[in-house]
């Protein structure tokens, strides 16, 4: 057991990618690859559940560490370990897995193992660079996801996929290169590529800036934030169902985490600079996403747009700098996960069926398929952000967070253009739902449609469950990043603080009571002139 | 031990129809009808019977603690921002939970027999029980969130049952434009409640629940400040849910579900929740003398607005729908001049006539062969008797007629409106004026679908029937309600007791409290030795006035239609095409919003912004250039892509190894 327990993250992050190289070398036939993969990322949730359930909430800091000198006499070491970030959402990636799996059941008929091979890679490439604390470990893990993603959508994708995979790849690619001349600059600055290394250094303002723009660059594409977002839709659109649900379950987050674990700590002076402007992108992003999602006119593309709307949410929490925004979004990550998991899932089923996702094909469904339209309305109201599913938790806290931040400027009025997201979303979710499902039975194509099989109910299912799981007890996330939360904020805050020139308040949340307790008995006796008082100060 | 036992209940009462939802839902054809039907009326019925335990352990409290709390988790918990799943009941829920599950109950009664023969009964009842379950988490929920996890569900509700019939695309709009337009409003609400978390989250103390009302209430000298902001974004979610200019539109569209749903969701509950939540934050909205006055032009300019459409309308639902409007124009109204006890008692007598009035006109629909159009009704008296008797006292209920409970509940809210600081003459005679209309429309209904001779088809002559003992009998239930209903609200100056603003008095204390000066909440015992001479003239006016339009109705519809004729010929008839098209406010809304927005989205957004600049320019117009300088788009489409990835996969490979043996 405390052989397991010491190299669970080696473990959790390599039976895939051992499954992976078993497919790849071993396993010929379709049906054994399928059935293999399934197990093998069964055995990977099952080991990642060790995880959740010997995580210690009440610490921020690593857990788990393996470090292994690795090259350059150790200048770089094989260094995983995690926190709550990391493990929140790696806890995702392992319960998507064996659902996407089983979700290209029948989608995928043509070299089943190397695709296979292909997802398998994929997720051990994303587990590990949620895991990862040295710089290179890091960037060997991230370049790794672009190359199975790249073949999933080139080889087993739509009409156009090669257009759409290359897009992929060189926007990617782009980003990357920028960081990797970040990551080297850093690593002769300090001599190691340890991510501790690179946070004790002390940078010049001019190379914080410099350094922020470069990596944010590369997680801002992966998010993707608004003007870089157009490789989205074509990828969406083009690849095959699994890789979408990978994709837009996992994939965009690698961006946020991204900012959150590198761009925004090792850089305050970059964030106080470039975060007015990241948060307008941002809003942009919410509100822009959403109306070109409202006048899409196939469904897929309409949820890939959405995904540039709810994304936004993410990145307005993150550089709100609040405790409350950030956890939110990290919250809304997972809730995105899961709502856009499923939502592709959905449309892939009827894809699968119809070979069309044209809004105007259908009408009318909800007569013929009764079990797959309830799914697809409750995907749809968590994707809207209704309360008591997942949705609600992560936008409320965001726009909440964002409303309070005392780093950002016009906090309040990026919050109020964000909520018109909340409308937005209702639109363009429940107009596209009443094309699709409701009114008559329009086409005749849809006559012939069948319901959902036990396999795809079995797929939706567990999504579901935890749809509504996280809406009305989030505290099984929150209570768990709610510690690395403040070990990554308070020393950012305190800097980008610095570096306004604002020494920062004493009205964040986390703060100790003492000066609240003050606050509250001053208001009981003489509250008039202490209003006065307090609303001064805060100007 | 005892009082434990009734504080959980609270849960209960919650969660109870949710199960029955559940159930109804998952097994769904599988259960019979008869079983579905059952289930779901004693979902409701058990929680009705455990709101009225609650209720009586009320009733024997001290008043200034009358309040039960059942906090079942933290719902929300990070660092001190901490909001409870818990439920509460104080007076004012009791009365709210008392008329949700009690009217409710009565028109699942009424659905077994409307929905009999419907394809979809169990997926209606389980919409039903889930209506209860959301809304019986807006009045019992403890704080602003919880009101507003049930303020979204019974919103989401709404939508499913207005769509109900979803195979005619119309009423799937229906649902849709009703979710959409109460977002808007959620949109102002959820503002709000930022302002107000903000504001009180650097005060709160260990242990406070962020959004609690009495945490809320507790540091409303905190809030004051910023009291008219917050009261005004809150109210654009009023304006919303309870249907008042300018979100009213989606209410007349909503009557394209079900009548029950129209009785229970759109008019008897739902609709209030605008009004309970005002109410419920009354402590704050007494701090801003123009946010009360705001709520209150709103709500008087709403009543007189909507009951002049329904002066014209010819769907007997529309008429009611407008009605309803009206009706919740006076309860803002009541609020918006601090009267917030009489406009809760209005929501309840509302609540028996207004569901009593949908119901009777369903029961019409019902005998017609669903049909809604009042000018192929008439003469349907002799041959509905019951649903004519009940619909006859809930016209009378309406129009304010003593001593039936309208006029209670009215003629109260028109003599706070007159005698308040908040109110005045002015909003007292525009009150006033729509009165007299609302009497007057609903004697035109009464005639033109039960009076004169029948005018449909030979066709649907044969096959009208009265309902149901279901049916009927729930309609004499509410109609025993719409009489009497009000005899517990019997003004002190006709010597009654004002029973029922006595019980909502420690709810509404606060208003009278600290930093209220400015407003005279002149409501609970307030019979501060005024002068009773006026309050007698005002309400033998209303009384007057009332019966005047009644007669008139009467008169014009059966005697004198001429009259009706002249008055649409008026002006060229071009004020009557007004009203019949509801001074084209939808049209206008189309136009200015919906179409652009949509104009800007796809041809300028998506086409020009997305395709043209951000894609074709910068994307692919570099790549472009890439291409024509040293041809690499080609190269990378014939597989330098995958050229790459062996290479990197190589290269990190042979770095890795080299260094490692290096090393």
């Amino acid at each position: 057991m405390s052989f397991i327990n010491d190299h669970i993250l080696t473990l959790v992050t390599f039976v895939p990618l051992v499954g992976s190289l078993a497919l790849w070398t071993v396993i010929k036939r379709a049906e054994f690859a399928r059935v293999f993969a399934l197990v093998v990322a069964l055995v990977d949730f099952v080991l990642s559940l060790h995880l959740w359930f010997r995580f210690d909430a009440g610490r921020g800091d690593d857990q788990f560490v393996e470090r292994v000198p690795w090259l350059l006499n150790g200048e770089v070491s094989y260094h995983m370990g995690m926190d709550g970030i990391s493990l929140v959402l790696a806890m995702l990636t392992t319960f998507l897995g064996p659902l996407v799996i089983l979700s290209t059941w029948q989608a995928v008929r043509e070299r089943v193992p190397s695709f296979m091979a292909c997802i398998l890679f994929l997720q051990a490439a994303m587990l590990g660079t949620f895991f990862a604390r040295d710089m290179l470990l890091f960037y060997v893990f991230w370049e790794a996801m672009l190359i199975p993603m790249y073949f999933i959508i080139g080889i087993w994708g739509g009409q156009r996929r090669i257009y759409a995979a290359v897009k992929f790849f060189i926007f990617t690619m782009v980003g990357s290169v920028f960081m990797l001349v970040g990551i080297l600059y850093l690593y002769f600055q300090a001599g190691g590529m340890g991510l501790t290394d690179f946070m004790n250094l002390q940078i010049g303002h001019d190379a914080q800036l410099w350094l922020f723009a470069a990596f944010f660059l590369a997680f801002a594409i992966k998010v993707p934030v608004f003007p870089l977002h157009t490789w989205l839709p074509d990828a969406h659109v083009q690849a095959p169902t699994a890789g979408s649900v990978i994709l837009a379950g996992v994939l965009l987050k690698m961006g946020t985490y991204g900012m959150l674990r590198f761009a925004m700590p090792l850089f305050p002076e970059g964030v106080a600079a470039f975060a007015p402007a990241i948060s307008i992108l941002a809003v942009i992003g919410i509100i822009y996403g959403a109306l070109v999602a409202m006048v899409q006119p196939d469904v897929k593309k309409l949820v890939a747009y959405s995904s540039v709307s709810h994304l936004g949410f993410v990145v307005l929490g993150l550089f709100s700098l609040t405790p409350l925004g950030v956890a939110g979004g990290i919250f809304q990550m997972l809730a995105h996960g899961l709502s856009t998991g499923a939502l592709f899932l959905l449309v892939g089923m009827i894809y699968e069926r119809r070979h069309t996702r044209e809004i105007s094909e259908f009408g009318g469904l909800a007569h013929k398929m009764p079990v797959y339209a309830v799914f697809f309305m409750i995907a749809t109201l968590a994707s809207v952000g209704l309360p008591i599913m997942a949705g609600f938790i992560g936008e409320f806290m965001i726009l909440f967070g964002t409303f309070n931040s005392e780093t950002l400027e016009h906090g309040r009025l990026f919050a109020i253009l964000a909520a018109t997201g909340v409308v937005l979303g209702a639109i363009y979710m429940l107009w596209m739902y009443q094309r699709v499902f409701l009114g008559k039975l329009s086409n005749a194509k849809n006559e012939g449609l069948t319901d959902l099989s036990l396999r795809e109910v079995v797929v939706l299912l567990p999504i579901v469950v935890f749809i509504f799981w996280l809406g009305v007890q989030p505290s099984l996330i929150l209570n768990r990043v709610e510690a690395s939360v403040e070990r990554v904020l308070a020393p950012l805050t305190a800097a980008v603080a610095e570096a306004q020139g604002t020494a920062p308040s004493h009205t964040g949340i986390l703060l100790p009571d003492g000066q609240r307790a003050e606050i509250g008995t001053a208001f009981g006796s003489d509250h008039q002139k202490f209003l006065i008082r307090d609303t001064e100060s805060q100007r | 031990m005892e009082s434990h036992s009734t504080e959980i209940l609270l849960r209960w009462i919650v969660v109870i129809p949710l199960l029955g939802a559940m159930v109804n839902g998952l097994l769904n054809r599988r259960l019979p009808k008869q079983a579905a039907g059952l289930l779901a009326c004693a979902a409701v019925g058990i929680s009705f019977a455990m709101s009225v335990i609650v209720f009586l352990r009320l009733t024997g409290m001290p008043a200034a603690e009358r309040m039960v709390t059942d906090t079942v988790a933290t719902w929300i918990g990070f660092g001190k921002f901490q909001v409870d799943l818990a439920f509460a009941m104080d007076s004012l829920g009791a009365v709210m939970a008392l008329v949700v599950t009690g009217v409710g109950f009565l028109i699942h009664i009424y659905s077994l027999g409307y929905m009999a023969h419907d394809a979809g009964f169990q997926r209606f009842f389980s919409y039903l029980n889930l209506f209860i379950f959301a809304m019986m988490t807006l009045v019992l929920g403890e704080n602003l969130l919880m009101l507003f996890i049930g303020w979204e569900g019974v919103g989401l509700c709404s939508y499913l049952l207005i769509a109900f019939w979803f195979n005619d695309e119309a009423n799937a709009a229906a649902g849709k434009k009703a979710f959409i337009v109460n977002r808007i409003g959620d949109f102002g609400f959820l503002i709000g409640m930022f302002l107000i978390g903000v504001t009180v989250l650097p005060h709160l103390h260990e242990g406070e629940g962020l959004f609690s009302f009495q945490v809320l209430q507790h540091h409303v000298g905190i809030l004051a400040p910023v009291a008219t902001a917050i009261c005004l974004l809150l109210f654009v979610g009023a304006t919303g849910k309870s249907a008042q200019i300018p979100l009213y539109i989606w209410l007349p569209d909503a009557m394209a579900g079900p009548t029950p749903v129209s009785a229970l969701i759109h008019a008897a509950t739902m609709v209030t929740a605008g009004v309970y939540m005002i109410a419920r934050m009354n402590f704050l909205f007494v701090l801003s003398p123009t946010a009360m006055g705001v709520v209150a032009a709103v709500g008087v300019a709403t009543a007189i607005f909507a009951s002049s459409i329904a002066l014209v309308q010819n769907d007997i639902k529309k008429v009611l729908a407008y009605s309803t409007v009206s009706q919740l124009g006076y309860m803002m109204l009541a609020c918006g001049v601090g009267a917030f006890g009489v406009a809760i008692f209005h929501v309840m007598t509302h609540a028996f006539f207004k569901a009593l009035l949908f119901l009777g006109s369903g029961s019409v629909i019902h005998a017609m062969s669903d049909e809604q159009d009042m000018r192929v009704m008439g003469g349907l008296k002799t041959k509905l008797p019951i649903t004519y008797w009940t619909f006859l006292a809930g016209t009378l209920a309406i129009a304010g007629v003593f001593p039936l409970a309208g006029f209670f509940s009215k003629d109260e809210i028109l003599w706070k409106t007159f005698s308040g600081e908040l109110g005045g003459v002015l909003p007292w005679a525009i009150g006033f004026l729509a009165a007299g209309m609302t009497a007057f429309y609903m004697m035109r209904l009464v005639v033109m679908t039960f009076y004169g001779k029948n005018r449909a088809s030979a066709e649907v002559q044969s096959h009208i029937h009265e309902s149901p003992a279901t049916m009927t009998g729930v309609l004499i239930v509410l109609a025993v309600l719409s009489i009497v209903g009000g005899w517990i609200g019997w003004p002190h100056f006709m010597g009654g007791g004002a029973w029922f603003e006595n019980w909502l008095e420690p709810v509404f204390a606060g208003a009278h409290g600290a930093g209220a000066a400015a407003v005279a909440g002149g409501h609970g015992a307030g019979h501060v030795g005024h002068d009773t001479t006026i309050e007698w003239i005002l309400a033998g006016a209303s009384l007057a006035w009332g019966i005047l339009g009644l007669s008139l109705g009467y008169f014009v519809y059966t005697r004198k239609v001429s009259i009706a004729e002249s008055f649409r010929r008026l002006g060229g008839g071009f004020p009557h095409k007004v009203l019949l098209n509801k001074y084209y406010v939808d049209e206008g809304y189309e136009a200015v919003f919906i179409r652009p927005g949509f104009k800007l989205s796809k041809s300028i957004l998506w086409k020009i912004v997305d395709a043209g600049l951000i894609d074709g320019l910068m994307v692919n117009g570099s790549a472009l250039v890439v291409a024509v300088l040293g041809s690499v788009l080609r190269i990378f489409q014939n597989g330098m892509v995958r050229f790459y990835a062996w290479s990197f996969t190589i290269g990190v490979a042979v770095f890795v190894l080299y260094l490692s043996f290096s090393g």
